[in-house]
């Protein structure tokens, strides 16, 4: 039993690593550069840290343009998934036949097996020549590290996450709600898209957050397909780099751990936790409310 | 039971008496299979207009399925196949070109579990209107939202908090509400699928009462599970056992006097 | 009298309009469907259709005359093209020549001549690997030959000693900086390694916990913390692990960098969340008379949960176990973090020595520009998605298998 005890708390004992291991190192680095510089600066350009005549750090580590590019490229992925993957949710659950959905579903769920590294390929080989050349066809300028591309493909990612989760909260909806509408002579549409999404809406929020939480910290995806270099800009066209992305760069290769520059990686992975914990502790929170109302 | 009285598909008909009102539907040879498990066979039906039709029978003998094919709410389980004809006034409810939606318009229904939507009082009722496109200004659907609640019998109750939501309110009360929800669409028909099976026996008879106080404008078919429900409330019951409509008739004699000896056998308490 | 047909008109126009928005809806669900199921059929059309190439190599068939003694294979392999084609007498066109065959023609031939010494000062007939570029050309894709060398490749492939065949390489080699060379041994080793280790630290440790949380732990307010905290972990991004990876498991444990085992204990504790997950719904779906059999016989509790409960509970705790492992086989962020993104030529011996993984391997190749990387990149996620494929198949067929309604 006291094995039994020991195991569980390796979960915990997990969580309490990564909150020291992040904000020991986190702390080490604002003693270098102050918090307000790192959470409100607009200018992000670490490389210039490590040169010897640079006196500390200061302008250089301003996260903003990263938290920028994170949420424009979630915001291009949410834009895909949510509606597709709740679309797709909406069709397997209340119009699909029952082969069709034998069959889609489990292909869908296909997509979610799919490792990030091979959606990042995919972004950075095929996708974002084909906007460049699109954009160029109509006389638009589209970087080949566009955010776009990424987001396009990181939305494509998560539309089977979305509507595994839309349709969980579709389906938990009770049968006699749908009767009601469909009694009254609603078509299926309008039952679903007024009795049955209403009633569902909590656990596709909660679902959508969770979509986010995920968005925000995927990282392949944008590391080969996103840029590199710090750029504030809300056009998708453009490339734009995001805290991810910056977490890699700064921790491949060879790495002294005195340097700010290394150092900057841990106080922007704290921020992804602590951003990512808030949208999760929320999700489920909401989900679970929701599951026990119907249950 | 005897093989013999299992064959005996024809139900034996009472003769009626002289006032018979005419039919609003007519059932012919309706047969219903879900997937290959046949549910209801040969079923032949007149409903008459404005009195309660009661459907009693034990569970499982196909009642609830009868009635669902009425407005056709089996459209909605995959796998059910229907085979024959109902008949709303003279108009084929499966024929290939009738609209669902109009259908239900004019048949509504009213279900075991009050089912009101997670809206408020007020626009549970104003859904079907509203959808319908049956009122044009903002006078008009509050005048259908009260009429109906008032034909539930709700309106004194809810009238000072008609946007609290509908689930706010009590068992009976919600029962009342959904009765107010179907009666909006002014259907010609409401199907009951026993409706006071969630509730109180004071709720119940609330509901009793109603449904008598209704069927002066509408026609009423009722599933129950209650031979004294059938009873009360009934001017004609049908009998159903084991998929097939055995006996049915004037709910008085079919009570006092049942032919067959399945219906004798179920309102004597035997079987059920 | 007319107002209510009136009515009635209106109500069937507005019906019709619905009956519309009812078509459009359920259009825009089918189209919602396909936008996935599209993407699914690309991504797969072209992983087949360039990656398969990658498993063909061109090979050239030289005749180099090994000297009695002295180890310049390269200059043996330079000479015997020379014979071959004794037109060549440019030092640029020489420098052409020579580019026909890979970097990796000495070391086969090396190979060949140690294994059998009495091949010094023989004639020695032998397939050598031909160049990326020559492959590539040999391939169909736009050559970047000159025109003189694909004059040469013409003329090598009429006298037939120009030919492709089965890539073992691709199997058997390590990482190379030339193209024709690079393999994913090493990347599947440590992939292989990372798993293992992954699956002996996440299975225990997972399986011990949701019985305890599911069958003996009381409902108190640790409980709860350690659930909550469990959902969270599920929902952490990976790179966050890397992140606690590299902090604890090498800085502050002094672990190896690059070594499977710190790779597989990352990924163990990414997995861990999965496998609890999955384990207390398979646990919770064993009706509770299993368990009030076993103890009315006698059982003690222990006894009752780990003969009676948790065998039937482990069709549905294998398939989260494999789906975790899946994904794991898959992830590649916290790999980087922990140094497992590396130059590695040598096979690893143990869970210590450097490797990378099968999807680092995917990363690392995507970045190199040459034309041949591409294609072994997209070999290589052929491979991974092979392997990840199939193990999410056979989950779903156990979940199939053993759905027991009870």
């Amino acid at each position: 039993m006291g094995v039994l005890i020991a195991c569980s708390t390796v979960a915990v004992l997990t969580t309490i690593g990564i909150v020291l291991s992040l904000v020991f190192e986190s702390l080490q680095f604002f003693r270098m550069v102050p918090v307000t510089d790192f959470l409100f600066g607009i200018h992000w350009s670490p490389q210039m840290a490590i040169r010897a005549d640079q006196v500390g750090a200061s302008g250089g580590f301003g996260a903003i343009p990263l938290l920028a590019g994170t949420f424009l490229i979630s915001a291009i992925a949410l834009t895909v998934s949510g509606p597709v993957g709740l679309y797709s949710a909406i069709y397997i659950a209340e119009y699909a036949s029952p082969r069709f959905r034998a069959v889609v579903k489990p292909l869908l769920e296909v997509l979610a097996g799919i490792p990030t590294v091979v959606y990042g390929f995919f972004a950075a080989l095929f996708v974002a020549p084909l906007l460049r050349a699109g954009g160029e066809s109509i006389g638009l300028a589209v970087s080949s590290e566009s955010a776009l591309a990424a987001g396009l493909v990181m939305g494509v990612m998560t539309i089977p996450f979305v509507s595994s989760i839309a349709d969980d909260a579709i389906t938990a909806v009770p049968n006699a709600l749908k009767e009601g509408a469909l009694g009254v002579g609603a078509t299926r549409s309008e039952m679903i898209r007024q009795v049955v999404l209403p009633a569902a809406l909590p656990g596709i929020a909660g679902g959508m957050l969770l979509a986010t939480s995920r968005v925000i910290g995927e990282t392949m995806i944008v590391v080969m397909a996103a840029g590199l270099t710090a750029n504030l800009t809300l056009n998708p066209l453009e490339a734009v780099t995001t805290v991810t992305v910056q977490i890699v760069t700064l921790l491949t290769g060879d790495q002294e751990f005195d340097s700010a520059k290394t150092l900057s990686a841990f106080a922007l992975g704290l921020l992804l936790f602590i951003v990512t914990l808030i949208l999760n502790v929320i999700a489920l929170r909401i989900v679970k409310t929701y599951r026990e109302q119907y249950e | 039971m005897p093989a013999s009285a299992m064959e005996n598909t024809q139900p034996k008909v009472h003769i009626l008496d002289s006032a018979k009102p005419a039919a609003k539907m007519t059932i012919e040879h309706l047969t219903v299979f879900y997937g290959d498990k046949p549910a209801l066979h040969d079923v032949n039906l007149k409903i008459g207009s404005n009195r309660v039709t009661a459907l009693i029978g034990p569970s499982g003998c196909g009642k609830s399925t009868f009635i669902r094919c009425l407005n056709r709410m089996n459209d909605v389980i995959p796998g059910c196949r229907i085979e024959g004809r109902v008949k709303l006034d003279d108009e084929d409810v499966y024929a290939p070109g009738q609209d669902v939606v109009n259908l239900r318009t004019r048949i509504g229904m009213v279900f075991q579990k009050p089912n009101p939507f997670p809206k408020s009082i007020y626009d549970n009722v104003a859904y079907g209107p509203k959808i319908h496109g049956m009122c044009e200004t903002k006078e008009e659907r509050d005048a259908i939202v009260l009429r109906s609640l008032d034909r539930a019998g709700l309106l004194d109750e809810v009238r000072d908090r008609l946007r609290a939501p509908g689930t706010s309110l009590s068992g009976g009360q919600q029962q009342r509400l959904c009765i107010a929800r179907a009666i909006a669409v002014e259907p010609d028909v409401i199907l009951m699928d026993e409706p006071c099976s969630a509730l109180d026996p004071i709720a119940t008879a609330r509901i009793e009462e109603l449904i008598t106080e209704l069927k002066e404008h509408y026609t009423i078919v009722i599933v129950t599970h209650s031979m004294q429900q059938a009873a009360r409330l009934s001017q004609k019951t049908a009998y159903f056992h084991l998929g097939r409509l055995v006996e049915e008739g004037d709910t008085e004699t079919v009570f006092a006097d049942p032919q067959d000896e399945r219906t004798r056998d179920y309102v004597m308490g035997r079987i059920g | 009298m007319s107002e209510i047909a009136e009515k009635k008109l209106r109500m069937a126009a507005i019906r019709k309009k619905r009956h519309r928005a009812e078509t459009r809806f359920r259009l825009f669900g089918m189209a919602a469907v396909s936008v996935g199921l599209i993407f699914l059929a690309v991504l797969f059309a072209v992983v087949l259709f360039s990656g398969l190439s990658a498993f063909k190599q061109t090979v050239i068939h030289l005749d180099i005359p090994v000297e009695a003694s002295g180890d310049n294979y390269q200059a043996m392999v330079k000479l015997s093209l020379r014979n071959a084609f004794q037109d060549v007498t440019s030092r640029r066109h020489k420098r052409e020549l020579y580019a026909l065959v890979s970097s990796g023609a000495a070391y086969q031939l090396k190979d060949r001549v140690q294994a059998a010494p009495v091949l010094r000062g023989t004639m020695v007939s032998i397939w050598v690997t031909a160049s990326a570029d020559v492959d590539m050309a040999i391939k169909g894709e736009t050559p970047r030959l000159t025109d003189r060398q694909l004059a040469w490749v013409d003329d090598l492939k009429t006298k037939e000693r120009l030919k492709t065949q089965f890539n073992w390489r691709f199997f058997t080699g390590g990482d190379s900086r030339e193209p024709e060379l690079a393999g994913i041994a090493v990347a599947t080793l440590g992939s292989l390694f990372s798993v293992f280790v992954c699956l002996a630290l996440s299975f225990p440790l997972g399986v011990l916990t949701a019985v305890y949380l599911e069958e003996f732990a009381p409902r108190t307010r640790w409980t709860d913390f350690i659930e909550v905290n469990i959902n969270n972990l599920a929902a952490v991004p990976s790179i966050v692990f890397g992140l606690l990876g590299l902090a604890v498991f090498l800085n502050a444990f002094g672990l190896p960098r690059s070594a499977p085992l710190v790779g597989g204990m990352v990924l163990a504790l990414m997995t861990l969340p999965t496998i609890i997950i999955t384990g207390r719904a398979a646990l919770k779906a064993v009706p509770p008379s299993i368990r009030e059999a076993a103890l009315a016989v006698g059982a003690s509790p222990l006894q009752a949960v780990f003969h009676h409960v948790l065998p039937l509970a482990m069709p549905g705790v294998l398939t989260g176990t494999i789906i975790g492992t899946a994904r794991a086989l898959g992830e590649t962020a916290p790999l980087l973090m922990i140094g497992m993104v590396a130059f590695v030529v040598d096979l690893p011996e143990t869970i210590l020595s450097p490797a990378t993984a099968l999807p680092v391997q995917v990363f690392l190749w995507a970045d190199s520009p040459e034309r041949g990387f591409e294609e072994r990149t997209i070999a290589a996620i052929l491979i991974l998605l092979l392997f990840t494929c199939l193990m999410n198949l056979t989950a779903v067929l156990l979940r199939k298998k053993y759905e027991i309604r009870w």
